[in-house]
């Protein structure tokens, strides 16, 4: 790869990969410059499911060279189904088992037996005890949250009926999903039947192959996401807006520097209550630091953010150059998008690398594992460790002079309130103004970084783009904290960045143009948001009928496409960029840009240009505001006697 | 909101919760906690605090869990950059100012006892502050409310630049039917004082309502939309949510503020938001101008005082239907209440010293030319100021539709129509009518001729679908006015003997009456011959008209169907009609019992009759009785109970005149039940009862029944009762 190649538009990311460089440490920047992508993986026409192959299918250049098949028989539309099926179970396993763990975790606290956990919101443990059909009334608030815990657990096992949530969505939207047949039973029994229709010579119809990764899915964000997300939101509050400090600026080279990176906010929770104790304080205070920092990384990252204001030292590209400062002496991982280069780059520092997952153990890391009944003591024991380490600092640190503010921290029961107070709480404010044209629509920007693309960039500048259209952006996971590094996280950004009439609102409620709602798991926030939107009011009756699209420009993760195929089957479009998995075959990907629109008024796109991909997205918005009837301005209604009677 | 102004309103809720908190500590210290405070004459307490809270404060020593509340709603003070939301803790900081006010306020009562004229309706030459208007000016003034004669209010806050400007706001805002709330001062000056100034004559009855010197007044304002909400909606006190979007939807008020706006001022502005009340000001202040809270913008600022009144209504959403009546003056309800007395009069006809007499009848077709208005007299500009004139008024209507059933309905508007002119004050009706015409009024150009033109204008502009033409005669020769006067008595007799012998039986449609559903959504009532409307105001004529002058409109004909139940009046037609238009709330009712599924009331009711068990009888009461009445409740507590569409046995709403209706309660006993009235009660319907008496057999049951003189607990009541061998005593037990 050509020098010349833009690595990052982050200042801090570029500096770092400049000393990687010169202090000659491999990093996914370099290797990626090493490793070219596989151009029949790419497009995923490549089958090694059975051990007669793998055979490779690419797509002929001739026109005359007849259609290739597997040994099987298996049609390209097989192979890549299979492939795209197997990613979302993928997907959708790695939120479900985050979930399952939040949920067992759950179970403790309510038991009291997760040292440290307790319930910290009551509103919303009844709140989702209902949805649940749990007894409330005159209950101990741990009986509630036992019998909660217990039945959410089931969800993961249940084998018939349907998901508890999915009766959250529209009802409309329910209809639908019934009619296709594609209510997931129960979380674990959708995974595992994708991965048996995929397995060699059973499921051999793509379109057949498609409804249960659609299922699949479906049970992710409205199963296994959803559930975390509401049960880490009882254990450790409802994020509510708090001022934040990211990039890898927030390293502090006087203090002992702990970073927690991975997706389960469970170890960092207790971290950063064991980082507030006085004996911990004192014995960082004792070998020389002037304290204790933690930083998060990735979604760990996003949690401890937008519930505690911990400040975060960057996304998935940044986890290697957080070490490459020098001044880390602890890393903690858990699990998902956590590099296994980490460990070269802890070796060449004095940095610790510690797993702390019984599910994820990284060769020649350190091991400790995190259990909820001894999570306080672990936790200590992690940053005693941070603080033994502070002396073993052998390279001069080299910490980028780049951090920026943020605020952060928008649940959809955040966003409620802060649309009217405590009094008034609704989404009215904004169905009124997107139905009076000041918001042009609402996008879901999410998802992961990419190295195969300018870090950063592609997010930036759709999401640039669109609030300069009006168009209110809500974001998760890498692409929020790709936000906050820019400072489209401030309310600053509005009068700077958007249009007028999204400036004007934002000036209004006092918020950022983009709206950081959590990790990755937490899209689930951005479904309960549109539902609510849907129930407000004006705007139809499904979410397919908001002015609204998703995109993830920089994706890489099989969770990605887990939450992309969720989305759709609730009815958004969804663009994505970078590259596009299904390609290997022009029928499969005919199926997923054009055909399930039919089905879920929701369908797929592809566009690596995040300018482009923006437009494709503010067309959907304008196409789905004409159809409200919403394209033109209103005239102000006044109101007599006997309409405000009509009112009821 | 925008930044400006939510940094403004939070420190403005921080400085108004300070001044709360010092002032609660001083009253704890100097009086106690167990020292009783509040606002004159309530039931609803701090009504705000009441509405939104559901605490009913009443002792100091309860103040402080409604500071602790305060606390909790007022943020910390918006950061200049990088800063956290501030609608939603700016609109919490609104609230919390609120409720910090009417500790404030219920403190002063406690300490400046002479601040606020109590229960006055009126200004007087030494004070023309008025305070919270107790529960008898709310319910009289509510009740227009619920009917839709007043829309909403304008809370204007500060000052005009003149007296002038003042006079003319106040006057457009009149023209629009709208109450004035006033408080607050700008440079020194207040509204309220530029209108007295410029002569503009102030208080309740004008709807020009002077609450307060001071900002913190503004509670009596918005205290007031939420006692609309509570007493009429039947939203109860603590569900916050309901009170507010009632009032978002159904009271439209907005805030008009005049001068500076202080961080005070914004403050009291981001709370009246939670209501749906938006402000609009004369100064250059941000705009808010998305919508969503309330119907339209939230915040206009710098409108011309040309066009302020004209923004404001357009801003909340109002649309203002105002009559065009042909006359020099202004016109509108608003006016209604205006007084005119001594110095100001020009002339003056009837009220005891001259004849007044006004007289509604039909004629034929080619006997009428419509819009004709004769003065056959003397008219106002031959006699100089201070004169007395006879007056007899006949208008004479003629139509396809019309019927002579519907005469005494036109007739009865006359008191308000002329009334609502400018200048004009009206009293009586019949025989009795009274009219005052002031020199202001003739001095823009007022005649006699005018009083006939309204009369031709407003009887097209409200019953033209009843009749074609109608044209007014007015005499004031003695000689002629005698004459009618003849005519008329006549006629009267002829329509009391028709109303009088219309029976429940005698008809197959009752009427139903959801005018006030815009207010109480579940309420419905059905009024029969011999159940007149419980506001008093409609009877079952009333409501037949209506019914044929809009078909569509708020009185539907209801076949009253198979009787089910003769003895408490429950008829199937009623009843199904009763569960639709309750939307399911109410499965049948009894048109004459209050303990078996008594009829709701909305809570505007003239009287409220309740079991009095001891007794074995019942007691009413009707609106203006303040005190607590041997049930042990005042009658704005009953209300509460009762009002907003409930049905709770023992307990019902009706007309004072149904009191003497031959079915009152008829399936309880009737009137022989009746064992305490308030003593006006029971004069001013003293005819009407010893007639109904006599015919019950008990000629004297007038005096067995007991009044406040006598009898103010159940005990005493049935001691009173037991005296006098009060026939109830003997019937059989009423539970």
């Amino acid at each position: 790869m050509s020098e010349e190649k833009v690595r990052s538009v982050d200042k801090a990311t570029l500096e770092l990969i400049e000393k990687a460089q010169s202090d000659k440490i491999s990093t996914v920047f370099s290797r990626a410059d090493e490793i070219k992508p596989c151009p029949i993986g790419v497009e995923e026409s490549c089958c090694k499911i059975c051990a007669m192959g793998p055979c490779r299918l690419p797509r002929s250049k001739k026109e005359e060279q007849k259609e290739r098949r597997g040994v099987c028989g298996a049609t390209i539309e097989t192979v890549v189904a299979r492939n795209f099926a197997r990613k979302v179970a993928a997907g959708a396993a790695s939120h479900s088992d985050h979930s399952r763990e939040v949920v067992e975790t759950f179970i403790k606290a309510a038991k009291g037996e997760a040292q440290g956990f307790e319930i910290k919101d009551e509103v919303k443990l009844l709140e989702v005890a209902l949805d649940f059909g749990i007894e409330i009334e005159n209950r101990d608030p741990k009986e509630i949250a036992l019998e909660l815990g217990e039945k959410a657990l089931q969800e993961f096992g249940k084998q018939h009926g349907e998901l508890t949530y999915i009766k959250k969505a529209p009802l409309r939207r329910q209809e639908i999903w019934r009619k296709y047949g594609v209510v997931p039973r129960g979380i674990d029994r959708e995974v595992v039947e994708i991965m048996h229709r995929t397995h060699m010579g059973v499921d051999q119809d793509y379109k057949h192959l498609l409804l249960q990764a659609t299922r699949c899915a479906l049970a992710d964000g409205w199963g296994g996401s959803m559930i975390s997300t509401d049960l880490q939101d009882i254990m450790f509050g409802t994020p509510v807006p708090v001022l934040g400090n990211i990039n890898l600026g927030v390293l502090k080279e006087d203090h002992v520097n702990v970073v927690v990176h991975g997706h389960e906010p469970l170890l960092p929770e207790l971290l950063v209550v064991a980082s507030k104790d006085p004996e911990i304080k004192a014995m960082a205070e004792k070998v020389g630091a002037k304290g204790i920092n933690l930083a998060g990384m990735c979604c760990s990252a996003n949690e401890v953010l937008m519930r505690h204001g911990i400040p975060c030292a960057g996304n998935f590209l940044q986890q290697e150059l957080a070490l490459i400062t020098g001044a880390v002496e602890v890393m903690t991982v858990d699990v998902q998008c956590e590099m296994q280069g980490l460990k070269d780059v802890a070796e060449c520092f004095h940095t610790r690398l510690i797993t702390t997952s019984n599910r994820a153990k990284i060769e020649g890391a350190d091991h400790i594992e995190f259990h909820p009944e001894t999570g306080l003591d672990t936790a200590k024991r992690i940053l005693k460790i941070a603080i033994e380490n502070f002396p073993n600092r052998k390279h001069t640190v080299h910490i980028p002079a780049y951090s920026q503010d943020t605020v952060v921290g928008f649940s959809h029961e955040t966003i409620n309130y802060l649309l009217g107070g405590l009094f008034r709480a609704s989404y009215r404010p904004l169905n009124d103004n997107i139905i009076n044209g000041r918001i042009r629509g609402v996008a879901g920007v999410v998802g992961c970084n990419n190295v195969r693309t300018t870090h950063d960039s592609a997010h930036l500048t759709m999401i640039k783009e669109l609030i300069k259209n009006d168009v209110i952006v809500l974001t998760t996971g890498c692409a929020a904290m790709a936000c906050g590094k820019a400072g489209l996280l401030t309310p600053e950004a509005a009068a700077q960045y958007a249009g007028s009439g999204l400036a004007e609102v934002c000036e209004a409620v006092g918020i950022p143009p983009v709206l950081h709602m959590g990790a990755c798991v937490d899209n689930s926030r951005i479904l309960i948001a549109a539902t609510a939107m849907v129930k407000e009011g004006g705007l139809g009756d499904d979410i397919s009928d908001l002015p609204a699209a998703g995109a993830a420009p920089e994706w890489m993760s099989e969770k990605a496409l887990a939450i992309g195929q969720y989305f759709v089957a609730s009815g958004v479009f969804t663009v994505f960029g970078t590259t596009w998995p299904t390609l290997g075959s022009e029928r499969v990907t005919r199926h997923l840009f054009e055909e399930l629109e039919d089905m879920y008024k929701g369908k797929w796109a592809f566009e690596p240009d995040p300018e482009k991909a923006a437009k494709l997205m503010l067309e959907h918005i304008d196409k789905k505001r004409k159809a409200l009837g919403i394209d033109k301005a209103r005239e102000r209604v006044l109101f007599d006697m006997a309409m405000r009677r009509a009112l009821a | 909101m925008s930044k400006i102004i939510a940094s403004a309103a939070i420190r403005g809720a921080h400085k108004i919760y300070n001044r709360a908190e010092e002032m609660y500590k001083m009253a704890l210290e100097k009086y106690g906690p167990d020292q009783e405070v509040g606002f004159p004459n309530t039931a609803y307490y701090l009504p705000i605090i009441y509405a939104i809270t559901g605490i009913g404060v009443s002792k100091i020593g309860e103040m402080g869990k409604i500071l602790e509340i305060c606390r909790k709603l007022i943020p910390p003070p918006v950061k200049e950059r990088t800063h956290l939301p501030y609608l939603a803790p700016a609109l919490d900081a609104g609230m919390a100012t609120f409720f910090a006010e009417e500790i404030i306020e219920s403190i002063r009562y406690l300490e400046e006892p002479n601040l606020y004229l109590a229960n006055s309706e009126d200004v007087t030459e030494t004070n023309i502050w008025l305070g919270a208007a107790n529960d008898l000016i709310f319910r009289k003034r509510g009740v227009e409310f619920v009917d839709g004669t007043a829309p909403g209010f304008a809370a204007i806050v500060g000052a005009a630049p003149d007296p002038q400007t003042a006079a003319k706001i106040a006057l457009e805002l009149q023209e629009k039917n709208l109450y004035v709330f006033m408080c607050a001062e700008h440079e020194g000056k207040r509204f309220a004082e530029q209108l007295i100034e410029s002569g503009t004559q102030i208080g309740w009855p004008t709807r020009l309502v002077s609450f307060g010197p001071d900002i913190s007044a503004a509670v009596f304002a918005i205290g007031f939309a939420c006692r609309v909400a509570m007493a009429f909606g039947g939203v109860k006190p603590g569900d916050f949510r309901k009170n507010l979007i009632y009032n978002k939807d159904r009271t439209y008020a907005f805030v008009l503020a005049m001068g500076t706006v202080t961080d005070e001022w914004y403050a009291n502005a981001a709370g009246a938001i939670n209501w749906g009340f938006p402000t609009i000001a004369d100064t250059p202040i941000p705009q808010v101008l998305p919508t969503g809270i309330c119907t339209y913008e939230h915040v206009v600022s710098n409108v011309p005082h040309d066009h302020i009144t004209q923004k404001a209504v357009e801003v909340r959403g109002l649309k203002v239907q105002v009559s065009k009546v042909p006359v020099p003056v202004a016109y509108g309800p608003a006016f209604e209440g205006e007084r005119v007395r001594g110095e100001d009069i020009y002339v003056e006809m009837g009220g005891g010293k001259t004849i007044a007499v006004e007289w509604t009848t039909s004629k034929r077709m080619e006997e009428v030319e419509d819009g004709r208005v004769e003065v056959i007299g003397k008219d106002v500009t031959d006699v100089p100021p201070g004169s007395r004139l006879h007056f007899a008024m006949v208008a004479e209507v003629a139509g396809r539709n019309f019927q002579e059933d519907f005469e005494p309905i036109l007739e009865r508007q006359n008191h308000h129509l002329i009334n609502q002119a400018q200048g004009v004050m009206h009293i009586g009706q019949r025989d009795i009518a009274w009219i005052r015409i002031s020199k202001q009024a003739v001095e823009k150009g007022f005649k006699l001729e005018h009083i006939g033109k309204i009369i031709h204008a407003k009887y097209h502009q409200d019953f033209g679908a009843i009749f074609d033409k109608v044209q007014v005669k007015i005499y004031t020769d003695e000689e002629k006015v005698r004459e009618i006067l003849e005519k008329a008595r006549a006629s009267y007799e002829h329509r009391d003997n028709r109303i009088e012998g219309m029976t429940d039986e005698g008809v197959d449609v009752f009427y139903s009456c959801v005018l006030c559903q815009s207010f109480a959504p579940n309420h419905v009532c059905i009024v029969s011959p011999e159940r007149t409307g419980l506001c008093g105001a409609y009877n079952w004529l009333d409501c037949k008209a209506s019914y044929e002058i809009n078909p569509e409109g708020p009185n539907q004909p209801v076949q009253k169907g198979e009787c089910i139940d003769e003895k408490y009046g429950q008829f199937k037609g009623c009843n199904d009609f009763v569960f639709k238009a309750s939307r399911q709330k109410i499965s049948s009712v009894s048109f004459y019992s209050l303990m078996v599924d008594p009829m709701t009331t909305c809570g505007c009711c003239e009287c409220i009759a309740a079991v009095l068990p001891m007794c074995n009888g019942i007691m009413t009461v009707d609106r203006d009785y303040l005190d607590i009445t041997p049930c042990g409740m005042k009658f704005t507590t009953l209300a509460g109970s009762v009002g907003g569409g409930a049905q709770t046995p023992g307990f019902v709403g009706h007309s004072k005149y149904n009191i003497t209706q031959r079915k009152y309660l008829k399936g309880d006993g009737g009137l022989l039940r009746m064992v305490w009235m308030p003593k006006r009660l029971k004069e001013e319907l003293a005819d009407r009862l010893k007639k109904r008496a006599e015919e019950l057999g008990i000629p004297d049951l007038i005096d067995k029944i007991a009044d406040e003189t006598v009898a103010k607990t159940e005990e005493e009541v049935l001691a009173y009762i037991t005296e006098k061998g009060h026939p109830c005593l003997t019937m059989e037990p009423i539970i």
